[in-house]
């Protein structure tokens, strides 16, 4: 899933700015799931903002609503009434969500509530982790299921570093070495032959490196009117 | 193109390795500024002392003098440079493009690195690059020399930059049983030359060695473990508790704290001025002392084909060092004949 965190409240206040209509937005997918933008959060967020404001001597009416995906236009339009009604959208949304209320309503303007982080997973209660850089062109079935793209601070695909020590990666000893996990599970999978071979350079040209990707899929598109 | 008559690149550390001799590298730290009298002073403290110098690139992300550039400037002074190049901060474009130009400058020697993470530097803030990593760039810069290709395939017109290309290994990192692979790997892709990680502990760098004999890869490769010069026992367990992959044995951490003995358990208000330096200079003698003693039984290990003498910021050092372990003076092969072109 996507994990995001919340902007601080300063900050919100900051792109909130004068408005003096606003609406939080929450989202009801990956942004609910690590608890930085889903409806609790945005009631919360309205709150505070109503609060500060009044307390600044500048009341605000803020208004919070929660669509099921951010990301899809047709979720959007449930709340196209009360986009039109406000000065401004604060979305809780990653930054797909803010992007597609937008390009969505192109007279509403929408500030991010959230900051983007990273595609991962929760390894524990309250701790997300990042797992996948979305390169474009996956080589897990080369490395035991353990990406060294986002998970090596450096995405080295010939091994570790000289800063490997103690399952750490040099950067920060919370920080687990990629290449200690793909040796470790190749390892105990016996399967430590597929690290022998040079790893040729990678094609960056499937990730972002490329420009903004796009896929189309004709299979699946409409068939045009001729 | 240049006939290097059966060398791959005809450098002076090259024809000293492939003609059999005991090899000495040193290196040298280029400054955090753009003054050429610094690597003119530092390359004075090195010159007849080693077969090679490494001028590091940007270590620990910390912004200094290129390599290339320093590396030119040793060309000058009448030494051979050893450029490190790191993965870090240059895509396969600009490393390509850096490379035909150091070889432009006469350098021909290049140790290929990963390089420290820009996190550990004064830029913290930056994009890194890590387009490719150091085995990729060995495997790119040995097929420009020996296919005259770039790394996107296209064929090279013209001279082809014509480097003796060498990898790094710690061979203490982890995980440790991986390293002699990996670097196996590395001379796979084309590394000539290896340096490794600086060797506090003998016995252990032995039971590396031992893999790596039983790969074969000794006979493939001139290995050149790193050894370095202590500078008091707080540098030593600083080293030992701080740096992946130096293992510094106790015995040696209390070499050094003996060395000081004589001024041990006196408070630093009771300590002069003359008595810091001359406890100093016993720390620094001690730490040169271990330093030979080093790379005397490592010259006795099998597949050891040289040392590299990490003296960082400390370059006086190597001088001592290299005439203590008998290694001076340094052998003079003739560079070979220089043929017309045969195209
Ligand atoms: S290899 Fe690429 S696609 Fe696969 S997990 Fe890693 S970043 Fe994602
Ligand atoms: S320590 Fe491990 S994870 Fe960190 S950069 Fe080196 S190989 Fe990658």
């Amino acid at each position: 899933m996507i994990v995001a965190e919340q902007k601080t409240l300063e900050e919100i206040k900051t792109l909130v700015g004068s408005a003096k209509n606003v609406l939080v937005a929450g989202c009801g997918t990956c942004v609910t799931v690590c608890f930085a933008g889903g409806s609790r959060e945005a009631a919360i967020v309205a709150a505070e903002l109503r609060m500060a404001s009044k307390l600044a001597g500048d009341a605000k009416a803020v208004a919070d609503v929660t669509v099921q995906r951010q990301c899809e236009w047709e979720y959007l339009d449930e709340i196209a009434e009360q986009v039109g009604k406000v000065d401004v959208v604060l979305s809780l949304g990653c930054g797909i969500g803010v992007q597609a209320i937008a390009e969505h309503f192109p007279n509403a303007w929408v500030v991010p509530g959230l900051n983007t982080k990273f595609m991962g997973l929760p390894t524990e209660q309250g701790v997300w982790a990042e797992r996948c850089a979305a390169c474009g062109d996956c080589i897990l079935g080369l490395t035991g299921g353990v990406c060294p793209i986002a998970r090596c601070s450096k995405s080295l695909l010939n091994g570790p570093c000289g800063g490997s020590l103690d399952g750490h990666c040099e950067i920060n000893s919370d920080v687990s070495c990629a290449w200690q996990l793909i040796y470790d599970r190749l390892t105990s999978m016996d399967k430590l032959e597929v690290l022998m071979d040079i790893q040729p350079p990678k094609n960056w040209k499937t990730s972002r490196d490329g420009g903004p990707r796009k896929i189309v899929r004709e299979d699946l598109r409409l068939g045009k009117e001729e | 193109m240049t006939n290097t008559n059966g060398y791959l690149s005809g450098s002076n550390l090259e024809r000293v390795l492939k003609n059999g001799h005991f090899a000495v590298t040193a290196e040298l730290g280029p400054p955090q500024n753009a003054d050429r009298s610094v690597i003119i002073k530092k390359s004075a403290l090195l010159k007849g002392y080693c077969d090679g110098v490494n001028l590091t690139d940007n270590q620990t992300a910390i912004v200094r003098m290129s390599s290339i550039g320093a590396g030119a400037i040793l060309v000058q002074e009448g030494l051979e440079p050893i450029i490190q190049m790191v993965c870090r901060d240059r895509n396969r474009l600009a490393m390509q493009s850096d490379l035909l130009g150091a070889y432009a400058l006469g350098i021909r020697n290049l140790l290929c690195l990963t390089g420290d993470h820009q996190s550990f530097g004064n830029h913290p803030g930056a994009k890194n690059v890590f387009d490719i990593d150091s085995a990729q760039m060995v495997q790119m810069v040995s097929e420009m020399r020996d296919k005259r290709i770039f790394q996107c395939g296209e064929e090279m017109k013209g001279q082809e930059p014509r480097f003796f290309v060498g990898a790094a290994e710690s061979p203490f990192a982890h995980p440790v049983d991986f390293r002699p692979y990996r670097l196996g790997k590395k001379v796979k892709a084309g590394a000539s030359f290896i340096q490794t990680q600086i060797v506090f502990d003998i016995p252990a760098f032995k039971k590396f060695m031992e893999k790596v004999r039983e790969l074969g890869i000794h006979k493939q490769t001139y290995i050149l473990p790193g050894v370095s010069p202590l500078k008091s026992p707080t540098m030593a367990k600083y080293m030992r508790d701080n740096v992946p992959g130096i293992l510094i044995p106790d015995e040696i951490i209390k070499r050094m704290e003996a060395a000081g003995a004589i001024w041990a358990g006196k408070s630093k208000d009771e300590l002069t001025p003359e008595d810091k330096k001359a406890r100093s200079k016993a720390w620094q003698a001690e730490g040169i002392k271990i330093c030979i003693e080093t790379i005397q039984q490592l010259r006795e290990v099998e597949g050891v084909s040289g040392v590299h003498i990490m003296a960082i910021e400390w370059e006086e050092a190597v001088k001592p060092i290299v005439e203590g372990a008998g290694l001076y003076p340094r052998p003079v092969v003739p560079a070979p004949e220089p043929q017309a072109d045969k195209n």
